[in-house]
């Protein structure tokens, strides 16, 4: 049993150790995030000021107007200031603001609460029916301002979509600086980044757990690749695949229970499931070629995967339990990194064309068709936006490794960029429960 | 000086423990609507933090000098390149590849780490696969020289430890290439 300060002084040695890895961790660059291009037909919408809300810094309004702006759906209107300011309480002038060109209008309020905590309301008008379609109180701490905003996007985004919104989740990407790579969480508009992992040594292939307070990725610190699970919580961290070989790929089965990996353990790179605790070791693929890649379909059914069994690169498919496999790309002979949307409807993956140019390609699993989403060269690692409208993928611009998204109809455009340094493997996260 | 240090741990670990009980606690749940009809809801806002993790100053392992690093041994010899898309060994690196299988039969006791490595075109995991490939390839030519197998790992760093940077054909001939390395040296 140790003596008083013999404790003491271990836990100030602990302290100490824990504040020079905090001071290890750099300045933090935010992504920056460049809209390209834009949807069509895009709602006009007032999203007047709230009164109060300069108490919440930098502000909701002007975060919700970026998020739906963001979206390629949406135009905010420039709103003059108005006297008296109008709340969510106050009579509408549907004529006045129809007058404005708005379809839609957003009002709302925040007001300081005696528990110094503040409550934030707001309701959505449609301009052209002139009727109210809803509202929300929210009580929230200062530091919650951006993820209420985020909600008060996603609520607006939802009532006038129809699908849900995605400006509260989260997207976990690579960013590498000179020999530094970190593993960066950050919320869909680029900002609040956090590193939870930080390495001398590559990380790839980020992808979250169903339940978004996870991720699995492939850390290359043990001079090889080996899979783990990392809790982004408490940073717990533990190793779920480092048999002799390589062993990376991670893929999460919808329901959380297990995961896809690749192993080189037996011979090749095959596909096998394992326990997220790394038991229960199974092999899915038996062949003498490279089967890697692995991506669940939504409804945990198949497993889509990338084999050059025909002679080059293709994705097939086989049931989630092992067996007989089934070609789904044939056009071209590099076609990799599968990922089917979380609606089940379609399939993005990168097709490298006759010119050598990588590119996200999107295949229709009902009609078969193929529609190539990106005029870039050198794109990588797909990944969907949950309500499957987004795809994220990581490209190289002018040298440097960026992250650019893509609606799945090919019209919306985004670059996000950190300053001073590569940014790859991006993962985009689950609905926040 | 002391002093000023203990007073500066403890504001930290109080700034710390502040910062997890607000992070634990999701803000309230308002059961008020706003005051009008239109189907009011109420939610509580939770920010979850990340907690994370530094790797970068572990440091990396040393390597032992020997007739293994000698230059004028061709044991120092230690990679071998490969043609676009290719995991066939060229001849002119077999010579090489017997000289460390004999090392590796008179010792026992040493083991070697075979990293494939592949160019930085296509698919990252792809690549991870394609330098299994490379160097499952030179493990399978040690076996058949008498080498043990619990005396070789064939591993694979895909494309993420590029040795030459750049875009150009010769860095990427660079990159596709497979190393030896000995117990010791990784």
């Amino acid at each position: 049993m140790q003596s008083l300060p013999a404790r003491w002084i271990s836990r100030t040695v602990t302290v100490l150790v824990a504040l020079l890895l905090l001071a290890a961790l750099p300045a933090r660059a935010q992504l920056s995030i460049e809209i390209t291009g834009a949807g069509a037909n895009r709602i006009p919408i007032a999203i007047v000021p709230f009164p109060g809300e300069a108490a919440l810094p930098p502000g909701l309004t002007s975060i919700v107007r970026a998020d739906l702006e963001r979206s390629g759906l949406f135009r905010g209107l420039e709103v003059p200031p108005l006297m008296p300011q109008p709340t969510e309480a106050s009579s509408v002038d549907y004529a006045e603001w129809r007058s404005r060109l708005a379809d839609a209008l957003v009002l709302g309020s925040v007001a300081t609460r005696p528990d110094g905590r503040y409550e934030v309301r707001f309701r959505l008008f449609d301009v052209v029916k002139q009727v109210p379609l809803g509202g929300v109180a929210y009580t929230l701490a200062k530091d919650q301002a951006r993820a209420t905003a985020h909600r008060i996007a996603d609520y607006v985004y939802e009532k006038l979509t129809g699908e849900k919104g995605v400006f509260s989740t989260r997207i976990a990407y690579v960013v590498k600086r000179d020999t530094r790579y970190e593993l960066q969480i950050a919320d869909a508009d680029g900002a609040g980044e956090e590193t939870a992992l930080a390495s001398l040594e590559p990380i790839i292939s980020p992808t979250w757990a169903p339940d978004g307070k996870r991720l699995a990725y492939v850390s290359f610190e043990n001079r090889k690749p080996v899979v783990y699970v990392h809790s982004l919580l408490d940073g717990k961290r533990h190793v779920v695949a480092n048999f002799k070989g390589s062993n990376s790929a991670p893929a999460w089965s919808p329901d959380g229970s297990k995961l896809a990996v690749s192993l080189s353990r037996d011979s090749g790179t095959q596909i096998y499931l394992i326990n997220p605790d790394g038991s229960g070791v199974r092999r899915l693929t038996f062949t003498s070629a490279i089967d890697t890649e692995p991506f669940f379909s939504p409804d945990g059914q198949f497993i889509y995967f990338t084999s050059d069994r025909g002679g080059s690169p293709q994705i097939y498919r086989m049931p989630a339990s092992g067996g007989d496999a089934q070609r789904i790309t044939f056009d071209g002979s590099y076609n990799v990194s599968p990922r089917v949307s979380p609606d089940g409807k379609s399939l993005a993956y990168i097709a490298r064309n006759s010119e050598g140019k990588f590119q996200v390609a999107l295949l229709d699993l009902s009609t078969r068709q193929v529609q190539i989403l990106t005029d870039s060269d050198r794109d990588e690692s797909p990944s969907f936006a949950p309500n499957s409208r987004m795809i994220l993928y990581a490209t190289v611009i002018g040298g440097r490794g960026v992250l650019s998204a893509v609606s799945a109809d090919g019209r919306v455009r985004q670059r996000l960029t950190v300053n001073a340094g590569d940014v790859r493997e991006p993962a985009w996260g689950p609905f926040i429960q | 000086m002391r002093v000023i240090l203990i007073a500066a741990l403890l504001a930290v670990l109080a700034a710390c423990a502040s910062t997890a009980t607000q992070e634990q606690s999701p803000a309230g749940v308002e059961d008020r609507s706003p005051g009008q009809p239109g189907g009011a809801q109420s939610q509580a806002v939770e920010s979850k933090p990340v907690s994370g993790v530094d790797l970068t100053g572990q440091t990396g392992a040393s390597t032992t000098a020997s007739a293994l690093t000698d230059p004028t041994n061709i044991l120092s010899k230690r990679s071998i390149y490969y043609d676009f898309d290719q995991y066939q060994i060229k001849d002119e690196y077999k010579p090489m590849i017997e000289a460390h299988a004999a090392y590796l039969r008179d010792h026992h006791e040493a083991k070697v780490l075979i990293q494939g490595n592949t160019d930085e075109r296509g698919s990252r995991e792809y690549n991870v696969a394609l330098g299994q490939r490379r160097a499952d390839g030179v493990k399978k030519l040690l076996l058949l020289l008498g080498v043990g197998e619990d005396q070789v790992e064939a591993v694979s760093l895909g494309e993420e430890k590029p040795k030459a940077e750049g875009t150009s054909e010769e860095a990427y001939a660079q990159n596709r290439r497979c190393d030896i390395l000995y117990k010791g040296e990784y």
